[in-house]
């Protein structure tokens, strides 16, 4: 689906004559493949690179050096630029600015419009789309009236319309509450699992990826780890080490085996601990 | 809440106004005005009531929201008046002071120009109070379309137009942010004289201005994420369609301007005042 080979990228900071000041490298050498219906995470910290990294997937950015390929696509062709757009559908971090339309449905018809879909087809994908991420009871409202969380479901629908393979959502739950959290990234995962949509979630919200497929963890530019999030997580020094934190249940895991208390790597949720402490008990 | 503030001035109603092409809205706008200043004396003035009146009481928009422009217009109402009333010379002067004198033909002139104004604006209200902005917009970018052939680029200026409608409230919200921010760190905004106050704006506006170049520029993003580009080969969730109201409209407008033109001129005879 999406394969990065060697993908470098060097943003350059022009001085008043247009002249290359300074470059700086944001992404340095990244190699990853995905593959088609697959839940990735991408983490890391600020700066980190993640970002640029997705906005390569979209053909936004193109590769410094090395290249990248979605469905085969090389993004670097620009005869194949908008196949590409449609293909791998973007979602951003602030919700407000990325609504076009003044109204819910108008928005999410924007896409379909701009790839010349008929008219009735656009009127069924609109609706599909909006059902899709529960936000179709809301069709005729002002996007300004809706809380982040949804706004950035009906962004989400708004990409599903374009009928892509692929959705890279980067940061989409970093200016939302707890709750409006919840909701985009269970939006995300019914998609994955109901449509076999392939979903590339870039954050740096722990308890957000454990129920990825695999997790990229990113560092200076670099795909510093690659896992399992069982994988990942069973490795909290080294996640540290890259300033990142851990899902608090594998943190209070981590922290009791230090203690002595023998319980297994790489415990992610809450239920898994208690049930592992419950055996222990019963054990003693 | 800035944020419930309505745009344009849109009173959401059910009436056959409401239901009509927003093309046959703006036509019929544009014909009216110009009837009124077609219109020959009284019985001119006349027709146009009976049609503006008509129009109103279909739209089924009260009419104190009909009013409400014309307050904007007030002073421009009294200074024309006054003009038209003190300086124009008649045959028969009804009263003199210093160069001053009101004369017949001054008094006609100041009621007709009085009256064009008011229609003028009553007229349009009634096309802004029965049209969503969004729905003006894209009339406009249809009727405008054959200016495409004069690289008029149509295209963009609706979408700027609509995105610029879409931001408003959101930039008012914004500003009130700012501005409480600012407050809260000593900025006064109410009190001094008109270039203290303008000063005071200073700290408001550069970040209000900075975001909204970055929000420009994340939109632009998005928009090109979601495969915009251009006018060209785009279709339309919305197409606008003529029916068969909107082309019974477009008969009685032009009927209208008709009578308007030739009635107008026929009856002038026998009014007064003409």
């Amino acid at each position: 689906m999406i394969k990065a080979e060697k993908v470098t990228f060097d943003y350059e900071r022009l001085d008043e004559e247009g002249n290359v000041e300074s470059t700086k490298r944001a992404v340095d050498g990244v190699s990853l493949e995905v593959r088609s219906g697959e839940f990735i995470a991408i983490l890391g910290h600020n700066g980190s690179g993640k970002s640029t990294l997705a906005k390569h997937i979209n053909a936004i950015l193109t590769p410094t050096e090395g290249t990248l390929w979605v469905d085969g696509m090389d993004t670097k062709d620009p005869d194949r630029l908008w196949d590409i757009r449609q293909d791998a559908g973007m979602v951003f971090q602030n919700p407000d600015n990325q609504i076009i339309g003044t109204v819910v449905e108008e928005d999410v018809g924007f896409g379909p419009e701009n790839l010349g879909v008929p008219t009735e087809e656009i009127w069924k994908r609109v609706e599909e789309s909006l059902s899709a991420v529960g936000m179709l009871k809301y069709r005729r409202h002002s996007p300004n009236k809706l809380s982040g969380g949804q706004k950035q479901r009906v962004a989400i629908a708004g990409v599903m319309a374009m009928r892509p393979r692929c959705i890279v959502l980067d940061e989409p739950t970093a200016m939302l509450d707890p709750h409006g959290r919840k909701s985009v990234i269970d939006t995300a995962r019914k998609l994955n699992r109901g449509e076999h949509m392939t979903i590339i979630l870039i954050t740096h919200y722990m308890e957000e990826v454990i129920q990825a497929d695999r997790i990229f963890v990113m560092d200076d530019g670099r795909v510093v780890m690659e896992g399992t999030p069982k994988e990942i997580f069973s490795q909290v020094e080294r996640l540290k080490e890259l300033r990142l934190d851990v899902p608090q249940a594998t943190l209070v895991a981590y922290e009791l085996q230090k203690r002595g208390i023998p319980l297994p790597d790489g415990i992610l949720q809450k239920e898994e601990l208690v049930e592992e402490l419950c055996r222990l008990k019963s054990k003693m | 809440m800035l944020r419930d503030i309505t745009l344009g001035q849109y009173y959401p109603a059910k009436s056959v106004i409401h239901q009509l092409d927003p093309r046959v809205k703006l036509v019929t706008t544009m014909i009216f005005i110009i009837s009124l200043f077609v219109a020959k004396g009284a019985a001119g003035y006349v027709i146009a009531t009976v049609f503006l009146a008509a129009v109103i009481r279909m739209s089924k928009v009260p009419f104190r929201f009909m009013t409400k422009g014309l307050k904007a217009i007030m002073m421009l109402l009294l200074v024309t008046v006054a003009f038209n009333l003190f300086l124009i010379d008649g045959d028969v002067v009804l009263w003199r002071f210093g160069f001053l004198r009101i004369t017949d033909k001054g008094v006609r002139t100041a009621i007709f120009m009085a009256v064009r104004l008011i229609y003028l604006i009553l007229g349009s209200s009634v096309m802004t109070l029965t049209t969503t902005p969004n729905d003006l917009t894209d009339g406009l970018e249809k009727l405008l379309g054959p200016l495409k052939v004069l690289r008029v680029p149509v295209h963009e200026i609706s979408m700027i137009m609509s995105i610029a409608l879409r931001f408003i409230p959101i930039l008012l919200e914004e500003t009130d942010k700012i501005m409480k921010a600012q407050i809260a760190r000593g900025a006064d905004f109410e009190s001094g004289n008109l270039i203290q106050k303008a000063k005071a704006m200073v700290p408001l506006l550069v970040p209000l201005f900075i975001s909204a170049f970055r929000r420009a520029n994340d939109l632009a993003m998005a928009m090109e994420a979601r495969c915009y580009r251009g006018g060209e080969g785009r279709t339309k969730m919305k197409p606008l369609h003529y029916e068969s109201r909107d082309r019974m409209a477009y008969a009685v407008v032009w009927g209208y301007l008709a009578v308007m033109i030739v009635a107008g001129r026929l009856l002038a005879g026998y009014f007064p005042f003409s």
